[in-house]
Order: C-alpha cells, then sequence, then structure tokens
C-alpha cells in the first residue's frame, strides 16, 4: 500500500494546466524581451533565454516534491516557517536595497526573494495549526493565534516595505473562514473596504452622512424590541472614525508615489507621462488588441517598449495586445480552470490539513491573479505583484511551482494516508 | 456557504475582468487610435507640386525650396548657446524663449517648428553650424516660386490646412499646404499629386526600430501634375499694368474656345507676397482693407449695373421676339416720354434705327424697344418672363460654371421678382424700363459681360469660360462641359446687324476716337449709376467706365469687358484700355503710345479718395491729375 506509485494517483490535470501556463508564460516573455537584432532562442544572455533555465530547473524541483514523503511538511511545517522568518529578517542585514525597497537576496548572478517563500511556509504553518482537532476558529484566543501566523510574516515584508506582497497574505483570511472564522469578519472587511473606495472617491462628510442615514433607516425599520441604540452608536461612530482617519492617512501618512496610484486610478489630475505613464501605457496596449490582437510578435506597444516591467507585472498587457480580448479570455480561463481545479481537490482531501493546505495554494494564486491584472484594466492601484507562471523571474516560478506541487504531492497522496 | 465562497469570489472577481476587457478591447476603440500614435511614425513623402504655365508655355508658377527649422526641446543641450543662435537667425530672445515653450507644451519629444521658412541665404548660414545645436533640425518644403508678379486672383495661394479640412477630408494631416482659391483651389488635386506614406516602427524613446510590418502598408508619392492655362502671362501683366491705381476688372475670352486670355482685377497684389515667412502678416493686412478690397476678385465677384452694353441685349431680344426690324425708326427728343410724366433723358436727337441706336447709344430707341417686347404679351408677366428668358441663355442671371471659384451670378429679374415688389399686379413695362439700358434691377458681373460679348462675335453661342488650357502633357482630359456649346434663343441672323452697329460704335460713334490701326473691332461704352452708403446715407457715385468689345470683326479673336468703377463714363477709361489690350493682344505690340503712357500713369486715387474723406464732394468731375 504504501509505495504504491505516485504517478498513478496524481492529477494530471492540474499538471496539464501547469504546462500550458508556463509555456504560455514563456511565449508570452519571449514576445516581451525580444531584441532587434538576430538571437538565438536559447541565449542566456536574454530574458527569455534566461526564462528557459528557470524552467528546466524547475523540472528536477518537482520531481523531489513528488518523491519525498508527503508527511515532511505536515512534521517540518514550523521549521520551514522559522527559516522563512529568518530568511525575511535577514534582508534587514544583507539585502539589496532597489529603489528603497529590501526585498532581494543578490549572490552573484542569482537573486532570491524570500517573500516568495514565505508564502508557502506561511501556508504550511497555518494548515498545519487549524489540522489540529483541538483548535475551533469560534474561539477567540485561536483566532488571534492564527491572524498571529499570517500577520508576523506580513509585518516584516511591510518593512521592506513590500505592500504588494504584504496584501497577499490578506487572501488568506478567506481560509480562515472556510475553517470557520465566523462570517461578520469577513463582513467587516468588505465593508471597509467600500468605505475606503468611497472616503477617497467623495468628500468624508458625504460618505459620513450617507451611513448616518442608512443606520438611522435600519434603526427605525427594525422592530421596536430588537433596536439596540448604544451599538447603532457604536457602529456610526467607528464608520465616522474609520472615514475621517482613511481621509487622514491619504493626506498626511501616505507618501507621494502611493497617493499618485491612487490617483489614477481615480483619474484625479494625472500627467500621463509621469505618474499616470505606466498604466496609460498597459491600457493602450491591452485595449488595441481587439477581438484577436495584433498578432504574436506583433504588437506595436510591446516592441516599442512602450510598456514598462512588460516580461514582470506587466506581462498580461503582451497577451491582451498580441492575442486580444479571445487570447486575454484563454489565458483567464486557464487560470480559473486551474483554481477551480484547486479547490475541487481541496474539497476532496480526506485530512484536515491538506484541504487547508489546498485552500491556501487556491487563495494565494486567486489573489496574484486578481491583484496583477485589475492593476493594468485600471480596477485597482498599482501595486506590483507578479502573475504565476506568466511573470518572468525564477524566484517566482519556483515559489508557485513548489506552492502547487506540494498540493499535488498532497493529494496524490491521499490515499497512503491511513 | 463556506465551502462555495471562496469559488464564487473567484468567479465573480472573473466575470468582472472579463467585463472590463471586453470594453476596453472590443468597445471603446480609442487605444486603437493611441496605440498607433504611440508606436508608429508616419512619414510623408511629398511630392513636388505641379507647375502652372501659360497658354504659350511660359511658366508661371513653379516651386522653390523652403527651410523650416525644427526643435525638439528634449534634445537639446544644456549649456546651448543661445545667444549664437539668435544672432545668426535674427531673432530676439524672447522669441526663442517663447518658440520652444510652445514645441514643449506641444510635445517634448517631437520636433515642432521653431522658425519657419528660411531663404537660401539664411538656411546656408545655419546649416553650418547646426552641429553645435543639438537639439535643432532643418526640414525642406516646396513653396511656390511665382515667374510674374501677375494673376494672383487666377492662381490663387497655398496655405496649411486647417481643422474643418482635416476633419472633412481624411487625405489632409495638420501642416499639409492645400491651394486656396483659384486654380490651386479647382485643381487642387490635379496639381498635389498624392503624398507617400511610409509608417516606422518607434520605440518608447521616439526612436525608430525600422519599417512597421516591413512595409506592407507604405505607398509611394505621385508626382504632381502640371497644368496649362489658357491666360496669357503678358496680356494678364499688361492689363493689370493699365489698371494703375484704377478700381475694377478686365475679362478678355477667346470667343471660339471659351478660353479666358486676362482675367484682371483692381487693386491686386503680388502673389509672392503670400509665400515665406511674411505670408500671414500680408494676408492679414489685405483681408483687414475693407476700402480698396485687394482679395476681392472684381471679375467675377463684383456685380455691377451693366448700363449700356446691355442695350445689345435689349435689341436682340426685340428682334427675336420680331417687335422691331432692322428699319423701324424711334423719334429721339433727347429722350422720350414713356408714361405720364416720365420721361427718360437721352444725349441723341433725331431719328433712330438699330444700327445708329447702337453707336449712339441711343436711350430713347432702346427704352422703346424694351416696351414694345413687353407690351407684345398681354400681361406684363408674360413678357417680362419671355425677356429674361432670352438674357437667362446668355448664361445670365445664373453661376457661368467657370473653374474659378464660382463668382456671383448677377440679377435678371422675372415676372416673380417684380410680383413681389408690387404685389397685386401694379406694374408695366413703363415701370421698368430702366433694364432696357442696364439699370434698373439688372446686374452683370464684368465676366458676364465678356462672355456675352463672346456670344455676339460667336453669333449666338458660347463655351463655358474657363482658365484650363491642358491638364498634364495631353490637354484632352479638361472637363467635357468646356466642350459643349450653349446656344442662345436668338437665332443667327439677328447678329449680325447689332454686329454692324459694334462695329459703327468706333466709326461713328462713342468709340471713334478710340480706334486701332488695321483692327476692325466691334463694342459699345458704358456708363452706369451707381450709389453707395456714407454714415448710413444713400450716396450718388461718380458713374462707372464700362466698355465691351470683340476683334478682329471677322474672325474674332478675343471678347473684353472692362470695368473701371467711377471712372465717369465709357469712352473715358474703360474705352482706352479695351482698345491697348485688344492691340497687345491681336498684334502683340503696342502702337497707341501716348495713350499706353497716359492710363499706365494715371489714375483714380483723388475720386476714391472723395468718399472716404469725410467731406462732401462732388460726382462726374472733370479730371485733374
Amino acid at each position: 500500500m504504501k509505495n504504491q506509485s505516485v504517478t498513478n494517483n496524481i492529477d494530471w490535470i492540474t499538471i496539464l494546466l501547469y504546462c500550458l501556463m508556463v509555456i504560455a508564460g514563456w511565449m508570452t516573455i519571449y514576445s516581451a524581451s525580444l531584441p532587434n537584432e538576430e538571437t538565438s532562442i536559447f541565449d542566456i544572455g536574454q530574458i527569455y533565454g534566461k526564462q528557459i533555465l528557470f524552467i528546466i530547473f524547475s523540472i528536477p524541483l518537482i520531481m523531489v516534491i513528488l518523491t519525498v514523503d508527503a508527511k515532511i511538511y505536515d512534521k517540518y511545517a514550523f521549521i520551514f516557517y522559522g527559516l522563512g522568518i529568518v530568511l525575511l529578517a535577514g534582508l534587514f542585514v544583507a539585502g539589496k536595497t532597489i529603489k528603497g525597497q529590501t526585498n532581494w537576496y543578490s549572490f552573484g548572478g542569482f537573486s532570491l526573494q524570500p517573500s516568495e517563500f514565505a508564502k508557502i511556509a506561511t501556508a504550511l504553518v497555518l494548515s498545519k495549526y487549524l489540522s489540529d482537532v483541538q483548535i475551533n476558529l469560534k474561539n477567540i484566543n485561536h483566532q488571534l493565534i492564527a491572524f498571529a501566523i499570517i500577520g508576523f510574516p506580513v509585518a516584516l515584508i511591510m518593512m521592506q516595505p513590500d505592500a504588494g506582497s504584504a496584501m497577499i497574505f490578506a487572501s488568506l483570511t478567506l481560509v480562515l473562514y472556510r475553517e470557520g472564522l465566523p462570517g461578520w469578519y469577513l463582513a467587516t472587511g468588505a465593508i471597509a473596504i467600500i468605505l475606503f473606495l468611497l472616503a477617497l472617491l467623495v468628500k468624508p462628510l458625504f460618505v459620513v452622512s450617507l451611513a448616518l442615514i442608512i443606520i438611522i433607516l435600519q434603526f427605525f425599520l427594525t422592530r421596536r424590541a430588537h433596536r439596540n441604540p448604544i451599538l447603532s452608536a457604536i457602529v456610526f461612530v467607528a464608520i465616522a472614525g474609520f472615514v475621517y482617519s482613511v481621509d487622514f492617512v491619504y493626506e498626511n501618512v501616505l507618501e507621494d508615489h502611493q497617493k499618485d496610484r491612487i490617483n489614477v486610478l481615480f483619474d484625479k489630475d494625472v500627467n500621463q507621462q509621469a505618474e499616470g505613464y505606466n498604466l496609460n501605457q498597459s491600457m493602450i496596449a491591452i485595449g488595441s488588441g481587439g477581438w484577436f490582437g495584433k498578432g504574436y510578435l506583433e504588437g506595436t506597444q510591446t516592441k516599442g517598449g512602450f510598456v514598462p516591467e512588460q516580461h514582470t507585472d506587466y506581462i498580461f498587457t503582451t497577451v491582451g495586445e498580441e492575442w486580444g480580448f479571445v487570447g486575454a479570455l484563454v489565458v483567464i480561463g486557464l487560470f480559473v480552470t486551474l483554481l477551480l481545479r484547486i479547490i475541487y481537490l481541496a474539497e476532496r482531501q480526506k485530512s484536515k490539513f491538506s484541504r487547508t493546505y489546498g485552500y491556501c495554494v487556491a487563495s494565494i494564486l486567486f489573489m496574484h491573479f486578481f491583484v496583477n491584472i485589475t492593476m493594468l484594466i485600471k480596477l485597482f492601484p498599482t501595486i506590483g505583484v507578479p502573475l504565476p507562471f506568466f511573470s518572468y523571474g525564477g524566484s517566482s516560478l519556483w515559489a508557485f511551482t513548489i506552492l502547487l506541487f506540494i498540493f499535488v504531492k498532497m493529494d496524490a497522496n491521499k490515499v497512503n494516508e491511513w | 456557504m463556506r465551502k462555495s465562497l471562496l469559488p464564487i469570489i473567484i468567479v465573480a472577481a472573473t466575470v468582472i475582468i472579463v467585463a472590463r476587457l471586453f470594453y476596453l478591447q472590443i468597445l471603446d476603440d480609442s487605444y486603437i487610435k493611441k496605440s498607433d500614435n504611440n508606436a508608429i511614425k508616419i512619414q510623408y513623402d511629398y511630392p513636388e507640386r505641379g507647375y502652372i504655365y501659360d497658354r504659350n508655355g511660359k511658366l508661371l508658377v513653379a516651386n522653390q525650396p523652403s527651410y523650416d527649422i525644427m526643435v525638439t526641446p528634449n534634445e537639446m543641450a544644456k549649456d546651448l548657446d543661445t545667444l549664437e543662435i539668435c544672432s545668426l537667425l535674427n531673432i530676439t530672445k524672447e522669441y526663442f524663449i517663447q518658440r520652444v515653450e510652445k514645441a514643449r507644451v506641444y510635445s517634448p519629444r517631437l520636433p515642432s517648428v521653431f522658425l519657419p521658412q528660411l531663404n537660401k541665404r539664411e538656411f546656408a548660414a545655419f546649416q553650418e553650424k547646426i552641429r553645435r545645436f543639438k537639439g535643432f533640425d532643418i526640414v525642406k518644403r516646396s513653396l511656390r516660386d511665382y515667374q510674374t508678379p501677375s494673376g494672383a486672383n487666377v492662381f490663387g495661394y497655398i496655405a496649411q490646412v486647417n481643422d474643418p479640412i482635416i476633419k472633412k477630408n481624411p487625405y489632409y494631416k495638420s501642416g499639409d499646404l492645400i491651394g486656396k482659391q483659384g486654380v490651386e483651389e479647382m485643381y487642387e488635386e490635379i496639381l498635389r499629386g498624392v503624398k507617400g506614406v511610409k509608417y516606422i516602427q518607434k520605440d518608447r524613446f521616439n526612436r525608430e526600430i525600422g519599417s512597421f510590418k516591413e512595409g506592407i502598408y507604405d505607398t509611394i508619392a505621385v508626382q504632381g501634375t502640371d497644368i496649362t492655362l489658357s491666360i496669357d502671362k503678358e496680356l494678364q501683366e499688361y492689363g493689370e499694368r493699365l489698371m494703375f491705381e484704377k478700381r475694377g476688372g478686365i475679362v478678355a475670352i477667346e470667343p471660339k474656345t471659351g478660353e479666358i486670355l486676362a482675367l484682371v482685377t483692381a487693386p491686386s497684389y503680388d502673389p509672392s507676397i503670400l509665400v515665406g515667412r511674411e505670408r500671414s502678416k500680408n494676408y492679414t493686412r489685405m483681408y483687414k482693407d475693407t476700402i480698396e478690397m485687394p482679395l476681392f476678385d472684381r471679375g467675377l465677384l463684383a456685380e455691377y449695373p451693366p448700363g449700356s452694353p446691355f442695350k445689345i441685349l435689349t435689341g436682340l431680344v426685340g428682334l427675336q421676339e420680331e417687335v422691331i426690324d432692322v428699319n423701324t425708326t424711334f423719334m429721339c427728343h433727347h429722350g422720350f416720354s414713356y408714361g405720364r410724366g416720365a420721361f427718360m433723358k437721352c444725349h441723341g436727337f433725331g431719328p433712330h434705327q438699330l444700327n445708329n441706336g447702337i453707336y449712339n447709344s441711343c436711350n430713347a430707341y432702346f427704352g422703346n424697344v424694351f416696351k414694345l417686347t413687353i407690351d407684345k404679351y398681354p400681361k406684363p408677366q408674360y413678357g417680362v418672363d419671355a425677356w429674361s428668358n432670352h438674357l437667362k441663355s446668355f448664361g445670365l442671371g445664373d453661376f457661368l460654371g467657370y473653374d474659378l471659384p464660382p463668382g456671383r451670378k448677377g440679377h435678371i429679374p422675372t415676372a416673380k421678382y417684380y410680383n413681389r415688389w408690387y404685389p397685386n399686379g401694379g406694374w408695366r413695362s413703363s415701370t421698368i424700363i430702366s433694364n432696357s439700358i442696364g439699370q434698373g434691377e439688372v446686374s452683370m458681373t464684368p465676366i458676364q459681360l465678356a462672355n456675352m460679348m463672346a456670344t455676339v462675335a460667336n453669333q449666338g453661342w458660347y463655351y463655358t469660360p474657363h482658365v484650363i488650357k491642358k491638364i498634364g502633357k495631353s490637354g484632352k482630359n479638361i472637363d467635357k462641359k468646356f466642350r459643349t456649346k450653349h446656344y442662345t434663343t436668338i437665332d443667327k441672323q439677328h447678329f449680325q446687324p447689332v454686329i454692324d452697329g459694334l462695329f459703327d460704335v468706333y466709326n461713328y460713334g462713342t468709340a471713334s476716337h478710340l480706334k486701332v490701326e488695321g483692327i476692325e473691332i466691334c463694342g459699345k461704352t458704358g456708363t452706369a449709376e451707381n450709389f453707395t452708403k456714407i454714415g448710413g446715407v444713400r450716396t450718388q457715385l461718380t458713374d462707372h467706365s464700362i466698355f465691351v468689345a470683340f476683334a478682329p470683326r471677322h474672325d474674332p479673336k478675343i471678347a473684353i469687358a472692362v470695368f473701371v468703377e467711377n471712372g465717369y463714363w465709357g469712352s473715358r477709361w474703360a474705352g482706352p484700355i479695351t482698345s491697348l489690350m485688344i492691340e497687345k493682344y491681336l498684334k502683340g505690340e503696342v502702337t497707341q503710345k501716348a495713350r499706353e503712357e497716359w492710363i499706365t500713369t494715371h489714375g483714380l486715387r483723388s475720386e476714391y479718395d472723395k468718399v472716404t474723406s469725410g467731406q462732401p464732394f462732388k460726382i462726374n468731375q472733370s479730371y485733374k491729375p
């Protein structure tokens, strides 16, 4: 029983989706980084050449993950977590600072972004903690511990600072909800986001007045016996405080470049040659794609290098420009299929540990996918997060590969678990 | 719920993203344009504009190179020697700062015009040192080079296209040149050729990185085609000389072909002042000159009462309507009484038939003819409409359809017109008798008068007047409408007696002192009363001097109309000018040296100054130089 071949139980659909995305990703990187002179596909001096190496190196990585005993992830989760935290903390000693951010280790020609791996470690520890039968997320102490597991690496990442990576961890709240966190946490979070956006869009006084009207209406529409004036008052004060603090934070705490990103999103006096340039060029690239795009390697925005960082965070603009709406639909379709497949697999896990971990994988991948694409089409402020399997970079490709394949291994191994 | 929340969020987020992509990529097509502007540079290859020649193959309009200095603000060196550029180009520091700022506003990355239209000398001086001025560049363009100081009204001019034109015709892009007015406008597409287009892929630093899609969309420029005009350069220039300090127009037509030999308006301007850096200054000055109106082509646009030359038509209509024959006689008692207490004055006396009616220009004779024509019909309405239809067959009262800006229609009244003025039928032939002698409600433009004389010379038909003679080398391709004869409603046999009368104008009549040695001219003087408003008061001005003619009598080669505003009477200014023009055209040489000397050195400035002086003045006075 124990030595039943892993390959028999492996979920080939996930593997196929993974391969398709990596191949499509490489083709897109090739187009986005193709210089104007003749070069070889395997030229490792070129970005697309390096990406081929990264892809090739991920194959032994996958082999190792699929071969080693799945139990080590459960067993050594805290060790991985500790390692991740040490790597994050070590950045402040040995990290490389680029444009005020210390996100990377750099050894010779090789760079490593520890926050990518911290996601995996956090997912493992969170799953380990939640899989303990004594843990109940209705319990406030257990809730605090769960939030602390997520919050610790987030705090270190915020200090780098790297808002994009930190934001990804927020998606783990969805995992907590799946495992029993009371719904009002999410509801409060959702309301806070809506209020936040409203406070930036219109005058705070207007938002507060609107909230007051809704609360008063709600108060008089509930039955007399259920009315709670004190609670209503507290909710109102909380909303007003939140809205005004958003305004305060925007005016006094946010750095200019952060304000710019929000202003760009809402079209508040934007200079298209300066702070608005990236988003404008990104929208032009995607928007000029039409139904079927300009054709592979024919994108004028891509060839002209108008979109900055096009092979990394802006890689999807090349998809939109060269493959058009139809191509973008296919890529989005790949992501959605993979995400739903992971959730489906997670739900059929027998162990709570692997189910929770599967949810972590789906949540993290979804958050990357969502933030990355919405920032390109002006639905979300510009925050640098890579598009999984598409964006250029060894760290991110390997981190996503490890993240995914640990789950593939767990899934394949589920028959051996008893 | 706990199981389904994440899938629901994923699907909802996907729907939002797909909807947004659908909007950006499919519904909103502005990004396609932006992308093209961004990444594709369109480079135009402007072909040289076609040359314009006169009827004898003499070059009228050629091209000259002109050089624009362009500046690209982002490429300017920090340690640029501003002072040197300013002194080299003879511009002020303020101009320098202002232009660079303007260029920066347009685009810091793209070249803008810094100083337009340098001449060759300025260009050479700047070209030598241009390597030291980073960010500055020279672009060669082609401008018109006029080989004659005359004919500005015929040629028109070239200007940069404005926004309405760009919107209407996508061929034109900002900064392109287009012909305006005259033949430059009418034959724009022939003269300009087709510009070549090259699409070049750019990168975000605005550097060219090669041909866009290997040049599959590129097109090659098509050269502009030369055209030959029917204008006679010598005659045109001579006509403008004769109009020295006068206002008015001269139109000369070759009757056999309808080709316009000369189209003079005065005052005019040298076409070369609308080329180069002074262009807009000069244009504005002329545009604002509402007194002399140099941009107003009087040959086509000025509607004057035709005066006595109109009697030719009155006579022809009378003959055609058979209310008179050549022997019909009317008495003139220094005029005639055409109604109770109504008297039309005339300088003549005695019995008049058609022949001496014409050469004496007898008002009484033609008043009677007109009255008989109208009264032939049971109602004056029918009479007027019959009369009006004859006149319209001469191309009067409507656009002639020549290949120049359409000009004016002139006016030939109809019964409908008089019914509006006099409701309830309160009008008769006597009410409108002034029309018989070219006053009253009729008005004509000089080109209509000239065309009328061409029609008389042809004895009943005309070609639509035109200035085009040949397009390119062949000459077979000019508009068919200029090769179609228009016949009048007057039968051929009625023209000969009228032509004889016109010939006798030079033998016994009002132009007997204007004979030209060796040329038999048929002509008619004219004098037209006219009015203007000075300070809101209708004031009569000195009469216009009019003359129409064709020659030679037996083989007409030129038909001409001359109009001199406030020239007092026909044979005073317009008559001599006609004689000189005809001799110049037919002989190439003018023998009437004294007359030529006088006309080219004397004008009517003092007469015109009366109107603007603000002082009370007398009209119809003899000329005092």
